[in-house]
């Protein structure tokens, strides 16, 4: 009777079982590195927006304060918006005839919302509250990242759950003094973890890991 | 060949003892053995009975496949779950699927490795069932997830959430437990086929088979070596399945043996549970024997001593899960619990009185007649009070499921459970999925084992010399 099978079957079957094992642990690292990338999460890449914003300017060079437009970050859930009233009471006096702030002038005239772009949207069904972060040493740069640095400005995580919990387990590796939480420079100090402990103590930080302080 | 076979003493205590019904009828040569086999698979083509039992299978697979897709377009609404029966159906058909496979696990690994040669005829296809059951089991408890694409939730692995899945939840445990089985039956059943994988590659006339059935056995040439690694790698996974068969259902028993749920919260669930699932293994194994042992001619292979045999088998766990419901009567009468003596008295006497009594009919006194060596004789019979007990093992799940819920600790939250329209089509539907696999099995597999047949074939032959 005659071979079924060529010689060279008998390599290929070895190859396919040392194969089968490798391919399948890559494709699952590849899988894994793919919805850690920025690709898919969006973090650091830019967004377009109506208006070239950058925050690198206001909040940066200029020194101005983040409540100045984030009006309700300390007192509710959302940090909010500024409506176009907001940029216009410097932009009434300055920069009037600039091409590129032409967008918030019609805005203003016309009396309709520049609709900016998102960059940080949680999903719906987690809830999340600016008031209690700030009131507790969470600086905005913490979650925001280097704000002041941004001339259009990205996320600076992947919203993902495990960004959330990396505080949550363990605030007292981010948490800062209350003085500090609006200082957009903060530099962690070199001792950040006995100071953190400290201020955990003080203001009171309980490490909230239950599901439902989010997934209400 | 396999030592295990040739064991002088266990072949003269096989022969002296089955004078009247031998395992294999004598007369048999090697050569019969691999023909007759081997044909049906090969020789036999696609028979017009093997078309008609398909086809059936194959429509009631495709109702399956209707009720899962309107499942998925409308959500587990459809079923007629709700608070407090949440499990309904989809559990109760898990449990039964589930339990259905452990004959075949028992039968190859554990009479394997208690060397009882009874098993060679049967464990093929009872193996199969094992894995077709278990795949029937599995889709219960997806579906029942309500979000089944996210099923992969269920195993731990890095995941950018930082979750695990609850450890201390059964239902968890319950994902490993089943995945393992599945795994380690497999491999046993492949490892089992592969050199009557290779007896149907040397035997097969056209290319394609030849091609197929040679990729699948993996370069079998039935040299010492490999038989000698064949043997090695049974009796490892034969000792891997065995612990399996206790620990399978005793991890499902504990789904519900950890709740509080009165009907649930029982210390004697675990060992009532596996008892329960080798009784309904057994019927099942038997509601295929005795069909294919008459529509392949295949009396001289799977003869009246298996059939005996398995009717004891049956006989013993069913006195076991006799005991189980006689315990937890007792318990709840003598723990002194008034909610668990009100379910006890719901069951026999509430809205589903009617469920509880045919169980205790199916489960337990129809099983009785068993005792008598006439009705072990006659095939009929036996098959009917097969039937009987697979009904009977789906009433317990039942009871256990459903009465134990729709009456917990307050009246204000008790309900009733109606399985509607699509609870039906989708358990009707796995019998399809069922069906069509074992279909499958039986037109492109050998549903004995060839290797093993051969050996008995050399027992036969010593008892006649003797």
């Amino acid at each position: 009777m005659s071979q079924i099978f060529h010689h060279s079957t008998n390599l290929i079957s070895r190859l396919s079982i040392y194969g089968g094992v490798f391919i399948l642990g890559l494709l699952g690292f590849a899988l894994y590195e793919i919805e850690l990338s920025p690709w898919y999460t969006d973090q650091n890449v830019a967004r377009e927006q109506p208006v070239p914003f950058s925050h690198k300017h206001h909040a940066g060079e200029l020194g101005i304060d983040c409540r100045y437009c984030h009006t309700s970050v300390e007192k509710s859930s959302f940090a909010g918006v500024p409506p176009t009233q907001t940029c216009m009471s410097c932009h009434s006096q300055i920069w009037t005839n600039a091409a590129m702030l032409e967008p918030v002038r019609a805005s203003y005239r016309d009396d309709k919302s520049i609709s900016w772009t998102r960059v940080n949207a949680l999903p719906d069904f987690v809830y999340f509250d600016h008031s209690i972060h700030v009131s507790k040493g969470v600086g905005c740069t913490t979650c925001h990242g280097p704000i002041a640095e941004m001339p259009i400005t990205w996320r600076a995580g992947t919203l993902y759950m495990s960004w959330c919990l990396e505080c949550h387990r363990q605030p007292e590796k981010y948490v800062r003094p209350k003085s500090e939480v609006f200082n957009p420079n903060y530099e962690p100090p070199s001792n950040q973890l006995e100071l953190g402990r400290k201020l955990v103590k003080q203001y009171k930080i309980q490490s909230l890991t239950n599901c439902t302080v989010c997934h209400r | 060949m396999l030592r295990r076979f040739v064991d002088p003493e266990g072949s003269q205590h096989t022969t002296g003892s089955s004078q009247a019904h031998p395992f294999l009828e004598p007369g048999q040569t090697f050569g019969s053995v691999t023909d007759k086999i081997s044909s049906i698979v090969l020789g036999r083509g696609t028979t017009k009975g093997w078309i008609i039992g398909f086809a059936i299978g194959f429509c009631l697979l495709m109702v399956f496949n209707v009720a899962v897709a309107y499942l998925l377009f409308k959500g587990v609404g459809i079923w007629g779950i709700n608070i407090p029966i949440g499990w309904g159906f989809a559990i109760i058909n898990f449990v039964w699927w589930i339990g259905i496979g452990h004959a075949g696990t028992l039968i190859s690994a554990i009479l394997l490795l208690l060397h009882q040669k009874w098993r060679t005829s049967i464990n093929r296809f009872a193996e199969a069932m094992t894995l077709f059951a278990v795949a029937c089991a599995g889709t219960f408890p997806l579906l029942h997830m309500g979000r089944p694409w996210l099923a992969f939730w269920l195993m731990p692995y890095p995941n950018p959430m930082w979750m695990w899945p609850q450890f201390r939840s059964p239902l968890v445990w319950d994902v490993f437990a089943v995945s393992t089985y599945l795994t380690v039956s497999l491999l046993f059943w492949f490892v089992g086929l592969i050199p009557d994988l290779a007896t149907l590659r040397d035997r097969a006339k056209n290319r394609a088979a030849q091609v197929i059935y040679g990729m699948f056995a993996m370069g079998w040439r039935g040299s010492a070596v490999h038989w000698s690694r064949y043997e090695t790698a049974s009796i490892l996974l034969a000792g891997l399945a065995t612990p399996l068969v206790i620990s399978v259902h005793t991890v499902v028993s504990f789904d519900f043996a950890v709740a509080q749920v009165p009907g649930w919260h029982a210390t004697i669930f675990p060992p009532y549970f596996v008892a329960g699932a080798i009784y309904a293994g057994f019927a099942m194994v038997m509601t295929l024997s005795i069909p294919i042992r008459k529509y392949y001619h295949l009396e001289e292979f799977i003869t009246m001593r298996h059939l005996d045999n398995m009717a004891k088998v049956m006989l013993a766990t069913g006195l076991i899960v006799a005991y189980g419901y006689m315990m937890e009567t007792f318990m709840a009468f003598y723990g002194g619990n008034q909610f668990e003596r009100a379910m006890v008295l719901n069951r026999m006497t509430g809205p589903y009185k009617f469920v509880y009594w045919s169980l205790i009919l199916c489960n337990i006194a129809i099983p009785q007649f068993l005792w008598s060596s006439k009705v072990r004789s006659r095939v009929p019979a036996l098959f009917a009070v097969a039937l009987v007990v697979n009904v009977g093992m789906w009433l317990e799940r039942f009871v256990i499921v459903v009465i134990s819920l729709h009456r917990d600790f307050m009246p204000s939250s008790w309900g009733m459970y109606y399985p509607t329209r699509w609870d039906w089509a989708t358990f009707i539907g796995t019998m399809g999925l069922f069906l069509t696999l074992f279909y499958l099995f039986i037109r492109f597999l050998p549903m004995i084992s060839i290797s093993e047949m051969r050996t008995l074939v050399k027992e036969t032959q010593e008892g006649k010399g003797e």
